[in-house]
């Protein structure tokens, strides 16, 4: 079946339609990690995106169950250049196409992805809509035009969990009582690779919903608080920002992703719309107290504004040498620290894992 | 940890000649290296032996030793120059093992020089395969269970713990020498000494094989702030079995999961952290079972390596520029990303594309050998294809390899289409170098993918995705048959699975130029497509392209004057470094002269295809179709096809036809010289003589000739290269046995045959000419006796047997042949000498193998004056005029992968089978030509046991050579009736069994390390066994082997000078500076 992909700017490119057939909108982002497909498609912050992969060859590996970092696919939609019907790997037990189908995902294969990635690097990045629909190409912008921004949306609230929950799911809580640290997840779509690496690290996890109460986190006594990553424009999430603001200098507070353009608002900082993002697993970021360099994975739209940080309070402690953009502060009085990139990566380079030993020590 | 300024003098060891498992990829590296460094404003200085590199080029460095790689050469280098650092990792498994050397005999320290790049106990840790199994374990990392042996008592006593099938492979060895495959206890021992022999430590490592488990290559850069990077991943298309060199491999990995990416990734740094790769770059080899996922470490590489060539073509990351600046002290994050500019070289390439590096065989050369593949590497070259899917990629790299495949698909092709099922099978099991041609026959056969996947254990990926390229022909076809058309959305398809133009067309039986005519027609044109190490995140500035069919076109032509280069394609014996490195002056010239350079080539292994030598560069096959796409695109002012060697000559005249500009000596000048028949008249009217000579198109035509012209002939298809099938016969049973066994004569091949001129001397002679003035770059003379292919032989220059009349002479044949062909550039010319009579053998209107070593002995750059010329300019204004006198006496003598092939006949013959080349230079003959020897793997010895055997023939003029041996000191072994002339003459001489005379024989002697040097000419067919088992014992226990007595009188005069003189280490520039 046909498929065309459309952007907001009037481009269409045609080609297969992948996974189910249907119309999908969402931003167009391009992802160049060469491997990690099905944790970038079940990562809660590509929410309300269309995800295009510069890497040419997908769905070479299937999927498995192991590598999901959420309870659902989140991306809306999947764009990519082949498509591999068929699977090796051991561990599949799916093919991709099978997958996109199970989880209803609109997706598009037989794309010029690279003339699409030049296009939004050009261009900036920017509505989309996947879609079999046949109808002519003007309807279609018409209902793509039409539909809600990114920008100034709370989506969070469409990812986070209903209701608290603790980690490992499914498992009887008196197990989980013996670990050290108790931290206090706050879930703006938190990827299941974080809770995986706190949990490894002696962290005993409860989850809870973005819009949780400041008091009702507290009550639960925690040693830490985590801020989750998670999709979209952090501006708009102003309850969870208040609630950080809240809980600042009580706890050690650790986030990652959304979780420090959270940190960056609560602490009185702004955000701004990176032109296309940083999507990927090979950005170079230095760790400023020690010059090393870790190759980390990358999945973002929006950035603190490194000026916007009060001076005197934050110091800067990783930066992007792409393009010089702020990857991660501290506090420096309070125990609070944050990175913009990922270290829990899934998928991308392990270089970065310390920091949640760094949480840890925040904690003892 | 920016610039070290505590250094200031750099040495830089390069990787000698071109061998197996070691070629021109070292060159590659070692150029950019030494770029790299003097851009920094160090002072390089260079040694390697190989004339034939861009590397050893006087403006590469500023101190261009081209001597032997051996400690005593090094150490009187060392003295002279006194560098502060020592830089081995870019220069190979020989660079490596001679700092190893260096360092520990004290060398280095006594010259207080400091190893950079990589400590000797890094390098030990790598390179023992006992100190790093022990290294892996320590650190956690899985290993295939054995161990390391230095005897064979050891070596049995490990078979207790391990089973077979077996591993066996040497420490500190290059291309998997000396290594095997072992399945029974049988072929266990001589496997286990053969290894030992190979390793120059005696150490092998037995390992527990893990054949059919998938086989990966991580490349990696660390600094010394240990920051690490994996600058590509790469999947062998092969499994574990088939040495990587050997494998097809591909571009990233294709069939793991992040998570076992990750893992991979993870080990790879834990491990270059335990080994200590501090500042450069690295290679680790990983297999994976396909059944469970367990990965175990395999070896690893502290060095820039053949990989590392190819990862950085494959991504455009320069790893052996990164690595010299982070051997100086640099950090990653300090070194600019060339290609972005904006961002640094600490990240790690995304690719958007997929990369196909297969690899070319020459095992024609070598009959009697078998042709599977194993853990010891036989290939001579390699193409790289890049194409958006692994489909389009491993299409472009098959018509890239030259061998007549259009693609994937056998039809048609006689090797294959009676090939039975059973034998299919067989020969599945094992890797071939056409095992994927085999598996479309397979599927033409019926077989599945799963089917082909429990015979070879290729993984299922690949093979599936080789089979949609097979079930699609059919599509094709059978839209074509229903409808006599193709749709435009098919034929795009067909062209986006890389299908060629050929292709097609012997699928829909139409004639290749039908196709692109339908094809244009359709507006089914390719698009270019940047290589960029980022997958278009950033914007580019690094003019690397490849085509494709996708929308968009990134590659916008200029509208300067502009001049297209054709390369040389995939190295083969005949065919290699030396064209490239015309290709890379060409560039050079070009662009100084304000012309645009694009350069076309297919071989990662290569200077040309480096994204910064040429202003464009398309990574494309050199095909009909692929060179014409770009020509189309960018409608250049001219194309060079003279420096690419055969490659681009096979398609001078269909280029010619298709109106496209071609600079330099017309393609009815090449054809002119090529055919026989022109080429005869043309010679008659010039009055110039030639030997006999005439064409046969069958056996009965051929012995005719042989009556007229009279034996012995030299004997060869038409329109070959490095002396094909190309024999001589003496009589007429012989020419009856070429013409029935060796070729198959034909209307339109017809078989060429001269009247062998025995005894002659021969003269290869390039020249330069700007179509009116002609003049000699340089005349070199064989040193052994005609009969010997001008590529094998050895040569010096200036000619000692050449007297002023001849001199005049050659000149003068040299200066009218470049007329008559009307040559604008190079022209090289073959003469002989036979009783004063000069006969000339052979015309080639195009740059030939021998220009770089004349160059360098030259101080002349004639590759460049060729372009000015076609340029526009003459040779008066160029100011060359030639000088006959040399202050110096300089010898190349060529290097044979014998060691690879133990059936290989090793006495030269017109047939070339040289891999590579050395230059020995100096004052005098004796000091050039035993630098020389040295300089090959197998150097001569100052004294020791001469194992002497000659045929009747040679017996009188042996008598000299053995009395001065004797006089140097060497003891003198013989074979009963060499031994009874010699004691006759009063000379002691030890007598030796032949092989069928009983035990112990002069096999025996040689294994047992008794034999020093050997000087056997051929004995004729009925001592050939006994000849190859002595040749192979010689190779094996690497006793340097003389097979002419011309090379026994020179090693002579070398050895004479050798004590008589101290020799002399200068670098070019000295040398240029008398």
């Amino acid at each position: 079946m046909n498929a065309r992909l459309l952007l907001s700017d009037g481009t269409v490119f045609d080609g297969l339609s992948l996974g189910s057939p249907g119309t999908s909108v969402g931003e167009v982002v391009f992802n160049t990690a060469m491997t990690g497909y099905q944790e970038i498609l079940t990562d809660p912050s590509y929410h309300y995106q269309l995800v295009a992969m510069t890497y040419p060859q997908i769905g070479n590996y299937g999927v498995n169950p192991l590598d999901v970092e959420s309870r659902s696919i989140f991306a809306n939609g999947f764009i990519i250049r082949e498509y591999s019907p068929v699977v090796s790997n051991w561990q599949a037990d799916l093919s991709l196409d099978e997958y996109l189908k199970q989880y209803n995902i609109v997706g598009i294969s037989e794309v010029d992805t690279r003339a699409l990635t030049r296009h939004l690097r050009d261009h900036g990045a920017q509505m989309g809509m996947i879609t079999t629909d046949t109808a002519p190409v003007n309807e279609l912008l018409e209902t793509l035009r039409s539909s809600r921004t990114l920008v100034g949306s709370n989506i969070v609230q469409e990812v986070t969990t209903e209701a608290p929950y603790d980690w490992p799911l499914d498992t009887p809580a008196a197990n989980l009582d013996a670990l050290p640290y108790r931290v206090a997840v706050y879930d703006f779509g938190v990827k299941y690779n974080i809770l995986r690496l706190l949990q490894e690290a002696g962290c005993r996890l409860r989850v809870f919903p973005a819009h949780t109460p400041h008091e009702d986190i507290l009550a639960w006594n925690p040693d830490g608080i985590f801020l989750s990553n998670g999709p979209g424009d952090p501006e708009p999430v102003k309850k969870a920002v208040a609630s950080v603001r809240a809980l600042l200098g009580k706890k050690p507070i650790f986030g990652i992703c959304l979780g420090i353009q959270i940190l960056g608002l609560a602490l009185g900082g702004r955000t701004t719309k990176l032109k296309f993002g940083h999507h990927g697993a090979n950005h170079p970021v230095k760790h400023l107290p020690t010059g090393r360099i870790e190759i980390t994975s990358q999945n973002h739209g929006f950035v603190v504004d490194i000026d916007s940080l009060p001076k005197d309070d934050i110091k800067i402690t990783h930066i992007n040498l792409n393009d010089g953009t702020l990857e991660g502060f501290k506090h420096k009085s309070l125990r609070a620290f944050a990175v913009q990139y990922h270290p829990e990566a899934a998928p991308g380079p392990h270089d970065s894992r310390y920091l949640f030993q760094q949480f840890i020590e925040d904690m003892k | 940890m920016p610039k070290r300024n505590d250094i200031k003098r750099i040495l830089v060891i390069g990787s000698g000649p071109i061998v197996i498992g070691q070629a021109c990829e070292f060159d590659y590296s070692g150029t950019q290296a030494c770029k790299a460094l003097r851009e920094e404003g160090f002072i390089v200085i260079l040694v390697n032996s190989n004339p034939a590199t861009i590397m050893t080029d006087p403006e590469f460095s500023d101190r261009t030793y081209i001597e032997p790689l051996n400690v005593e050469a090094l150490e009187r280098i060392i003295e002279k120059e006194r560098p502060d650092v020592l830089l081995p990792t870019l220069g190979g498994q020989t660079s490596l093992n001679l700092a190893v050397e260096l360092s520990e005999s004290g060398i280095l320290e006594k010259y207080d020089v400091e190893l950079i790049g990589a400590t000797l106990e890094t390098i030990q840790l790598a390179e023992d395969r006992d100190l790093f199994r022990n290294a892996m374990k320590e650190i956690g990392m899985n290993v295939p269970e054995g161990g390391c042996v230095n005897t064979l008592e050891e070596a049995e006593a490990i078979l207790e713990k391990i089973r077979f099938p077996l591993i066996i492979r040497p420490a500190f060895t290059l291309g998997g020498i000396g290594g095997s495959v072992v399945y029974n206890r049988e072929e266990y021992a001589d496997a286990v000494r053969w290894g030992l022999s190979a390793s120059p430590v005696t150490e092998v490592l037995i390992e527990e094989s893990v054949l059919g488990w998938k086989e990966y290559e991580l490349e990696i850069m660390r600094d010394g702030a240990d920051n690490f990077v994996v600058v590509c991943s790469i999947e062998n298309l092969d499994p574990m079995g088939i040495h990587t060199g050997d494998s097809v491999t591909v571009a990233p990995a294709q069939t793991l999961t992040d998570r076992e990416y990750q893992a991979m990734r993870n080990a790879a740094k834990k491990i270059v952290t335990r080994i200590g790769v501090e500042t450069g770059g690295a290679n680790i080899q990983f297999a994976v079972d396909p059944k469970t996922g367990e990965m175990v470490v395999i070896e690893m590489n502290p060095r820039v390596s053949r990989s590392s060539a190819l990862a950085s073509k494959a991504t455009g990351f320069p790893i052996a520029k990164i690595a010299a600046k982070l051997a100086t002290g640099y950090r990653l994050d300090e070194i600019p990303n060339d290609i972005t500019q904006k961002t640094p070289a600490s990240f790690e390439p995304t690719i958007d594309y997929v990369v196909v590096k297969i690899p070319r065989w020459d095992f024609e050369k070598f009959p009697g050998n078998s042709n599977r593949l194993s853990s010891q590497m036989k290939s001579v070259g390699e193409a790289m294809g890049i194409g958006r899917t692994f489909k389009e990629a491993l299409n472009k790299t098959l018509r890239s390899l030259e061998n007549g495949w259009s693609g994937f698909h056998a039809n048609g092709n006689s090797n294959y289409d009676t090939m039975d099922k059973e034998a299919l099978i067989e020969d599945m099991r094992f890797g071939t170098p056409d095992r994927l041609l085999k598996i479309w026959r397979a599927f033409s056969l019926g077989m599945t993918s799963q089917d082909v996947f429990k015979i070879t254990d290729i993984d299922i990926w690949f093979l599936q995705h080789l089979y949609q390229l097979y079930a699609f022909e059919k599509e094709i076809a059978g839209a074509w048959q229903a409808t006599g058309s193709l749709e435009p959305a098919l034929l795009r398809k067909a062209k986006q699975y890389g299908f060629s133009d050929q292709h097609l067309g012997l699928l829909l039986d139409k004639p290749e130029t039908d196709i692109r005519k339908m094809r244009i027609d359709a507006g089914v044109v390719p698009s270019y497509k940047i290589v960029d190490t980022c997958s278009a995140e950033f914007e580019s500035f690094t003019p690397y392209f490849y085509s494709t069919y996708d929308q968009e076109n990134e590659s916008v032509p200029s509208s300067n004057k502009k001049v297209i280069i054709l390369g040389g394609g995939p190295n083969r014996i005949g065919q290699g470094i030396e064209f490239d490195y015309c290709c890379v002056h060409g560039i050079m010239a070009l662009r100084s002269l304000g012309i645009e350079a694009i350069m076309i080539n297919c071989n990662p292994e290569t200077v040309s295809t480096d994204y910064d030598v040429a202003d464009k560069l398309y990574f494309e096959p050199l095909t009909y179709e692929d060179v014409l796409n770009v020509i189309d695109l960018e409608k250049p002012d001219g194309v060079i096809i003279q420096f690419g060697g055969q490659t681009p000559l096979k398609l001078a005249l269909a280029l010619e036809k298709s109106g496209v500009p071609i600079w330099g000596s017309s393609p009815n000048s090449i054809d002119l010289a090529e055919d026989r028949d022109r080429f005869g008249a043309l010679l008659t009217s010039l009055n110039i003589p030639a030997p006999r000579w005439g064409t046969a198109r069958s056996l009965a035509e051929a012995l005719k000739v042989g009556e007229t012209i009279g034996f012995p002939l030299m004997v060869r298809p038409s329109y070959v290269l490095g002396g094909r099938a190309m024999e001589i016969v003496y009589d007429a049973a012989g020419l009856e046995k070429y013409m029935t066994q060796a070729v198959t004569a034909s209307e339109d091949h017809p078989v060429l045959l001269d009247r062998f001129l025995e005894d002659a001397f021969e003269f290869d002679v390039d020249a330069i000419s700007d179509g009116d003035q002609v003049e000699i770059c340089g005349i070199m003379q064989h040193i052994e006796e005609a009969g010997i292919h001008s590529g094998d032989s050895m040569a010096v220059m200036p000619p000692y047997l050449l007297s002023l009349a001849q001199h005049d002479d050659l000149k003068e044949y040299t200066r009218m042949l470049a007329r008559a062909l009307d040559v604008k550039g190079i022209i090289n010319i073959q003469y002989a000498i036979l009783f004063d009579t000069i006969y000339v053998l052979e015309v080639n209107p195009r740059a030939s193998r021998t220009i770089p070593f004349v160059s360098k002995v030259k101080g002349r750059p004639f590759a460049k004056m060729a372009v000015e010329i076609m340029a526009g300019k003459t040779l008066k204004e160029i100011g060359y005029t030639y000088q006959r006198e040399l202050p110096y006496v300089a010898v190349k003598e060529s290097v044979f992968p014998f060691d690879r092939f133990e059936k290989a006949d090793i006495y030269l013959r017109p047939e070339m089978r040289s891999t590579g080349e050395v230059m020995g230079i100096g004052p005098n003959f004796g000091q050039s030509v035993f630098k020389a020897f040295q300089a090959t793997n197998i150097a001569v010895p100052q004294s020791g046991v001469v194992f002497i055997s000659v045929n009747d023939s040679d017996k009188n003029r042996m008598i000299p050579i053995a009395e001065g041996l004797h006089a140097l000191g060497w003891e003198i072994a013989a074979t009963s009736g060499t031994a009874t002339l010699l004691s006759n003459r009063g000379l002691p001489v030890r007598t030796v069994l032949k092989v069928n005379e009983g035990r112990p024989n002069i096999v025996d002697d040689i294994t047992n390390g008794e034999i020093h040097l050997i000087i056997k000419t051929p004995l004729g067919r009925r001592s050939r066994e006994d000849e190859f088992a002595i040749g192979w014992a010689a190779i094996k226990h690497r006793v340097p082997f003389i097979t002419t007595l011309s090379a026994a009188e020179s090693i002579l005069r070398g050895l004479r000078d050798y004590g008589a003189t101290p020799f002399e280490h200068k670098c070019l520039q000295e040398y240029y500076k008398n």
